[in-house]
């Protein structure tokens, strides 16, 4: 048998298994049995583990399907790991897919394997494909392995400049990740953070801000710059990500602005408190301290987030009504009502918060929700939550005007089957009662019909809020008294029969007659009451005791004996401590001299209150609101600040230029802190170099531009990190004083006299050299990164100024003023889409010109950067300023009007096609690579016949760059010449080969995605070279 | 943000567990579990729990708990909102959402709930998004995938979530181009034992079928926008051509969504469709009682009162009912105490009537209130709020399409006090 059954094992499987319980004796079998269900178990796994190696895709997707199904009924599939993780190079993308998520589960589990596939993510990091690249970041970062932490870091910092939104997306989200992963990290974290705050896209905005409440909530400061931005975005950024930006803009705007709520800013704890007790209209009319002015960009927020109150996201909807009641003038916060309201319609959990958040809201402001009272009465088919939060509300709601309605719809849900929302309204009721003097007695009649309700428990408590509305008013009512003790022998309920006993007690003056009675069946039933009751029968015994002592003697010892062998240690206590007190002997006489006063003293009605009185502690909104606890990770709104902080630092970048540009006019304003950081000051040194760190967007443009280049760029890159790391450096130095005013304030008579020396250095191109610089990424980390895609575009001085200068404004038409345009072809410093404007001014008058500026413009849309006014020009003087213009890459003349103090004129500047070009330098082979992503239809080409002295090459890049604004490729052979540049309003490179040939002819190709302006300016350059 | 998600069914097994961040061990549903043990009916569990550790947010939904796992801070309404999302999803990838729809598709519920979080963010909550991403299942393509081996995953970034309107994808193409909104009213009331109106409103949606190639610009305006109130849109509408003009003006997702849902002005007086005359009595002796229920037709403006039904929640102490029905069938469940009479078309002439009696448990009390009556009805062509659509327009497409608008009036939450 033995050999029998092992050949049965060779062939393996659970057949083995079964012969052997088959084969061995009865008494066995069951352990047999035993042994083949665990084996065909076993097969399972190893089943699955066979159909993994297996080379056939199909038997390891079904394979894959399997082990995720396992994984989503919370089995452990662990033990296939090392069988999983072979596939995760896999071509199949649902296969792959499967792995990824199968990673994601259990490579926390299994460190070590898990390694083994981090490499194919590092090279799907690379992929073309944006949704390979996002998802390998993904799965990367949700590895929770903290070997693999640098990779992930340099991964994310990679993923940060994509250029595809999506990955900065999946960028922002493993920054969250890898910050639970290791704290350590947080710092360089931020700098990322910090980065994709910039970024301009719709998509990223929402994480990155996710991320920034994860990873710093407490760096306001990064959200200053930012600010205007994610307002203006709020509207089509996608709903989840509304969610977190409208809370932490709430938290920000608290810190940043003054109160909007006519009580004084300084004293707002304390006015709010105040705000609870008195009448609304009473603290509105008080006079003001001094008038408010709303920071614009408070209202900013204010109105970008309106519109959002119709959102169907609900969470939007209370996060903007959330917004409202922590932000909004108390006027306007009304608004966010009506669509409260209609949240109501939605699903019963929504209705449960939205509830709550209204409970919350009405103890305030009961005007807010008053005309939608309705909305709030209580159907039978409402879940008990919703119906006690109703309830609440309702009680909240109730004034004098609408309390009849309130009472009648009342008197509907006491009579409900669900008797604890019986017992709720009963209270309810008894808050009326006290809220509103006026209905007291009405109530309290309504509460006493109620004791003889069939229902115990609404007998109880009905008893129970009667005795908490004696206390208010004990001198009218002893018939209700001695009603409730007529009811006490009905009543069973422990908390009603304590009440009444303690009422008799504390009243047994009004009812002489009846308190001694029923002190009396109490005697007779103390045993087999409940504690509470028995306490209060002692009570009761102790003040008849004291009050008609003739009657209740004997049966006050007699209670105070039960009393004293009581189970219940309470009752014990409070017998022996009763007996001292009362019954006068020697020892204590001192103390039962006062037994009156302290058992008969006057007791303070209970204030019967709302259990949402102050749970506006919490912000609206939040789970710690909801749970009326302080949840892991809230934070607090802070109270508004008496003053505010300075409101510039929230100025941005596109604004920023001005305040260069008080360099040359120092007229107002100083430069924010921000314009130290963008540029470094060496832009006054002679040799001119301006480090420009670039937001995100424009990055991307530039390294989709030239991902081509890598290899070459990649030497520029190392080149320029030593440039980037000083600049860096100095941004630490500046980032330090954050808030430093650096007031380069240059009085009115440095003006010119700086405008003069700057101007010079300024147009002597050749020292003039642009850079765009990755500076954000520590070199460190770009030198070690393998898949680093860090790219300096070079924008290169222009080879040729045309001297050649336009009219704008004739001095005869200009009445005295005359104006001439030129173009210095140099980046603008305002914005780098901007082509920049040269213009001199000069009053040919014999009077000063005052206040000369740009007006109107057309069309309307025209993006201008203005110089400022120049305020005074005396006669025969002459005053060189710049402006920017956005030519949109076309040749339309902008037209806008250059005003004095009395008059306008309409004045207009034609741009060549060559000044809307940028220069750029690239190598050759870049050059080509470029050439050949632009063919067909970008390309345009003409042959011309040259003029024989322009057969050597340095005439020939001469009238070239005369009429366009390129940079010069160094070429290898000597008959072909190239000029490389970019339009400067998109970017779009524009390349120029002129191919010399024999007998004086000459090709002319012009390669760029700009087809109209390659036309053009192949007819430009056709022109000048044949003439030439 | 959103740890994990179990899918718990109503007798309390756990059959399908996502964590988005590091496991969470199953056992954090006894809580829960313990919660909905106390409570009387499902709906009746706290949507949120606070537990030692964990903050749990449950929804109860098409009988199943969708229960989620948070452990800092987030807005309560961001988890329910997602949680009811990932509800929809499911239905509308298969058709319904229930426990076995679930299991039989457990892999694929599986990607799609990765898709839709990221480190329990949102990713992916639109379906034009995901559909791309993981394409729902047919017949046809689930013969065609065992034949070719091609799978249901795409591998190229959907086209709607890299651009400013993600609800719609590129390239899409019909031979019949046609567009078709709903207008559907809802009605929502108290009525007291007399018959007056306690409380009522109308709420409306308008929905819309879309199927339009290319990428269509449509504008819908109504005769009489004054008459809504207060509005919430689809992301797809310009909230500002809304605000100056009142006209809906948007590029549409391509199938079924919802467009707008809608409250209709308070000032106007609701038109109640129905009167309902009842009596519902229990004898003093407290052995049973009369239910005698009769329903017409009131303001109906001209039109047929259809799908006419009553709910009834009767006592927990009624024993058993012995009831006649005049028109249609009713029926009595027992266990829940459930009384249902399905009515159907109203006739004016000879109105429905349900009367009989009710039989009480022995010796139980005399019932404290009686029970109010849910009523269900719907009125074709007619939008009881006189709201009507007055043109669709369609801009940046050259072909003329099929346009058509429906309106329904129906019950919402309608009940009668008795």
């Amino acid at each position: 048998m033995s050999t029998n059954n092992l050949s049965y094992n060779d062939q393996g499987g659970t057949d083995s298994a079964v012969e052997v319980g088959q084969e061995t004796t009865p008494t066995s079998s069951n352990a047999g049995a035993g042994f083949g269900l665990f084996s065909v178990d076993f097969k399972k796994n190893d089943d699955l583990k066979e159909m993994l190696e297996s080379n056939k895709e199909s038997l390891k997707l079904e394979a894959m399907k399997r082990v995720v199904g396992l994984i989503a009924k919370g089995k452990n599939a662990s033990e296939l790991f090392p069988a999983v993780v072979k596939n995760v190079a896999s071509k199949n993308i649902e296969l792959k897919k499967l792995v990824y998520v199968y990673l994601v589960r259990y490579a926390e589990e299994q460190q070590d394997l898990a390694l083994l596939s981090i490499s194919t993510f590092q090279r799907a990091l690379k992929d073309p494909n944006q949704l390979i690249r996002a998802s390998a970041l993904r799965v990367l970062s949700s590895i929770r392995v903290p070997i693999i932490v640098p990779i992930m870091m340099l991964a994310i910092k990679e993923a940060a400049s994509d250029m595809s939104p999506y990955v900065r997306k999946t960028s922002a989200h493993a920054i969250q990740k890898l910050y639970s992963l290791d704290q350590d990290q947080k710092d360089l974290l931020i700098e990322v953070i910090e980065k994709l705050l910039k970024d301009k896209s719709t998509l990223v905005a929402g994480s990155v801000v996710m991320a920034f409440e994860e990873v710093c909530p407490d760096r306001i400061d990064l959200i200053h710059k930012n600010y205007r931005k994610l307002c203006n975005l709020l509207v089509d950024v996608e709903e989840w990500g509304q969610v977190v930006i409208i809370s932490m803009l709430t938290r920000y705007a608290r810190t940043q602005f003054t109160s909007p709520w006519k009580e004084d800013g300084v004293f707002d704890e304390h006015s709010e408190r105040a705000f609870y007790e008195s009448d609304e209209e009473k603290t509105r009319n008080e006079p003001e301290a001094k008038p408010y002015m709303m920071d614009p960009d408070h209202r900013l927020l204010l109105r970008n987030t309106k519109p959002l109150l119709q959102s169907r996201n609900t969470a939007v909807v209370m996060s903007v009504a959330q917004l409202y009641w922590h932000l909004a003038p108390k006027n306007e916060v009304s608004i966010v009502t009506k669509s409260l309201v209609r949240l109501l319609r939605s699903h019963r959990e929504v209705q449960y918060i939205v509830l709550q958040n209204i409970a919350s809201m009405s103890i305030q402001r009961k005007g807010m929700f008053e005309p939608y009272m309705k909305s709030f009465y209580v159907r039978s088919t409402d879940a008990t939550h919703i119906k006690s939060l109703k309830l609440e509300i309702l009680t909240s709601l109730a004034n004098e005007a609408n309390i009849s309605t309130v009472l009648r719809e009342f008197q509907t849900y006491v009579k409900s089957q669900d008797k604890e929302f019986a017992a709720g309204t009963i209270q309810a009721i008894g808050r009326c009662a006290t809220n509103i003097s006026e209905v007291t007695d009405t109530c309290l009649n309504g509460l006493v019909l109620l004791l003889s309700n069939r229902d115990e428990t609404v007998v109880a408590e009905s008893v129970v809020v009667i005795r908490k509305l004696l206390q208010t008013q004990p001198t009218q009512h002893s018939d209700i008294i001695k009603h409730m003790a007529k009811l006490f022998d009905n009543i069973t309920v422990p908390m009603a029969r304590a009440s009444i006993l303690w009422l008799m007690g504390e009243y047994c003056e009004r009812v002489p007659k009846i308190a001694p009675d029923v002190l009396r069946k109490m005697a007779k039933s103390f045993t087999s009451e409940e504690d509470i009751v028995k306490l209060q029968t002692v009570n009761l015994a102790a003040k008849l005791y004291l009050t008609n002592s003739k009657q209740t003697k004997l049966l006050t010892q007699y209670i105070l004996n039960l009393g004293k062998y009581d189970q219940n240690y309470d009752i014990r206590d409070r017998t022996r401590f009763i007996r001292q007190l009362i019954v006068p002997n020697d020892k204590n006489g001192a103390l039962s001299k006062y037994a009156h006063r302290i058992l008969l003293a006057p007791k303070p009605a209970p204030l019967l209150e709302s259990a949402y009185k102050d749970r506006d502690r919490y912000q609206l909104g939040t789970l710690s609101h909801t749970i009326n606890t302080k949840a892991s990770g809230y934070l607090e709104l802070s109270d508004w600040p008496a003053v505010a902080p300075d409101q510039s630092v929230r100025n941005v970048e596109v604004i920023e230029p001005v305040k260069i540009h008080h360099f040359i006019f120092p007229s107002t304003a100083h430069p924010t802190p921000a314009l130290h950081q963008g540029w470094s000051w060496s832009t006054l040194s002679p040799k001119l170099q301006i480090n420009f760190a670039t937001d995100a967007e424009s990055r991307v443009e530039n390294s989709s531009q030239s991902s081509e280049e890598s290899d070459e760029s990649s030497s520029q890159s190392e080149k320029s990190s030593s440039e980037s790391e000083s600049d860096s450096e100095k941004k630490k130095r500046k980032t330090k004083t954050p808030l430093q005013k650096k007031t380069v304030k240059p009085t009115a008579k440095d003006g010119p006299y700086l405008s003069k020396c700057y101007q010079p250095t300024f147009c002597s191109s050749d020292l003039f050299i642009f850079s765009l610089i990755l500076s954000v990424c520590p070199p460190v980390y770009s030198a070690l990164s393998p898949l680093s895609l860090s790219f300096p575009l070079q924008v290169s001085g222009p080879a040729f100024v045309p001297e050649k200068s336009h009219d704008l404004l004739h001095r005869m038409t200009g009445k005295g003023l005359s104006a001439q345009y030129q173009f210095p072809r140099q980046p603008c410093l305002y914005q780098p889409t901007m082509v920049s404007v040269q213009i001199s001014l000069t009053n040919t008058s014999d009077h000063p010109l005052e206040q000369i500026h740009i007006g109107d413009r057309s069309p309307t849309g025209l993006n201008i950067h203005c110089f400022n006014t120049v305020e005074c020009l005396e006669p025969e003087a002459s005053v060189t300023v710049f402006m920017g213009i956005d030519f949109n890459d076309s040749t339309q003349a902008a037209n806008f009007q250059l005003c004095t103090k009395e008059d306008h004129f309409s004045v207009s500047i034609q741009p060549a096609v060559g000044d809307l070009f940028l220069p750029i330098t690239m190598t050759e082979l870049d050059f080509r690579k470029e050439q050949g992503k632009l063919l067909g239809m970008n390309e345009s080409s003409a042959t011309i016949t040259m003029a024989a002295e322009n057969m050597t090459s340095q005439p020939i890049s001469r009238p070239v760059a005369t009429v366009a604004n390129l940079g010069v490729v160094p070429s290898g052979q000597d008959d072909i010449h190239r000029f490389a540049g970019k339009t400067a309003s998109s970017g779009a490179v524009v390349l120029v080969t002129v191919e010399l040939r024999e007998s004086s002819t000459a090709l002319i190709t012009i390669n760029t995605e700009k087809s109209v302006m390659g036309s053009m300016l192949l007819r430009d350059l056709k022109q000048a070279l044949a003439q030439a | 943000m959103i740890h994990s998600l179990f899918l718990i069914n109503p007798s309390g097994d756990i059959f399908l567990e996502k964590h988005w961040k590091s496991v969470v061990s199953r056992s954090v549903c006894d809580y829960f579990l313990e919660a909905k043990e106390k409570a009387l009916e499902p709906e009746d569990v706290p949507p949120v729990i606070h537990t030692p550790r964990h903050y749990l947010i449950s929804i109860y939904r098409d009988k199943l708990f969708f229960l989620s796992v948070i452990q800092t801070e987030v807005p309560p309404l961001f988890v329910i909102e997602f949680l009811h999302r990932v509800a929809e999803m499911i239905q509308d990838y298969f058709g319904e959402c229930s426990e076995t729809v679930v299991k039989d598709n457990m892999v694929m519920v599986y990607e799609l709930l990765e898709e839709m979080l990221d480190n329990g963010f949102p990713l992916a909550t639109e379906s034009n998004v995901l559909k791309e991403m993981i394409r729902p299942p047919t017949i046809l393509r689930s013969v065609v995938n065992t034949l070719t081996g091609t799978s249901n995953i795409g591998d190229t970034l959907p086209t709607g979530q890299l651009s400013t309107i993600p609800w719609r994808r590129a390239g899409v193409k019909y031979t019949n181009n046609e567009a078709y909104f709903d207008v559907v009213e809802e009605i929502d009331a108290i009525l007291d034992q007399s018959g007056t109106t306690v409380f009522a409103e109308i709420q409306g949606v308008v929905g819309a079928c879309v199927k339009l190639s290319g990428m269509p610009d449509l504008t819908l305006s109504f005769m009489n926008p004054r008459l809504l109130d207060d509005v919430s849109f689809h992301p797809c509408v310009r909230y500002k051509r809304w605000e100056s003009e009142r006209v809906l003006s948007f590029i549409p997702p391509d199938g079924n969504f919802t467009l707008m849902t809608y409250h209709v002005n308070a000032q106007n007086l609701v038109a109640i469709p129905v009167y309902v005359k009842q009596s519902i009595s229990f004898f003093e002796s407290g052995s049973g009682g009369r239910l005698d229920v009769t329903v017409g037709p009131k303001q109906t403006m001209g039109k047929t009162v259809e799908g006419v039904m009553v709910t009834v929640h009767l006592p927990k102490t009624i024993l058993s009912v012995n009831l006649t029905a005049t028109q249609g069938s009713y029926t009595y469940d027992n266990g829940t105490k459930l009384l249902v009479w399905d009515i159907g078309k109203l006739n004016p002439q000879k109105l429905p009537n349900l009367r009989g009696s009710l039989s009480l448990q022995a010796g139980a009390p005399k019932p404290e209130e009686n029970p109010s009556l849910n009523i269900d009805l719907k009125i074709q062509q007619l939008a009881i709020s006189g709201l009507k659509v007055n043109r669709l327009d369609m801009f940046g497409e050259k072909y003329k399409p099929f346009k058509g608008v429906k309106y329904i009036t129906k019950a919402g939450k309608f009940q009668v006090r008795t």
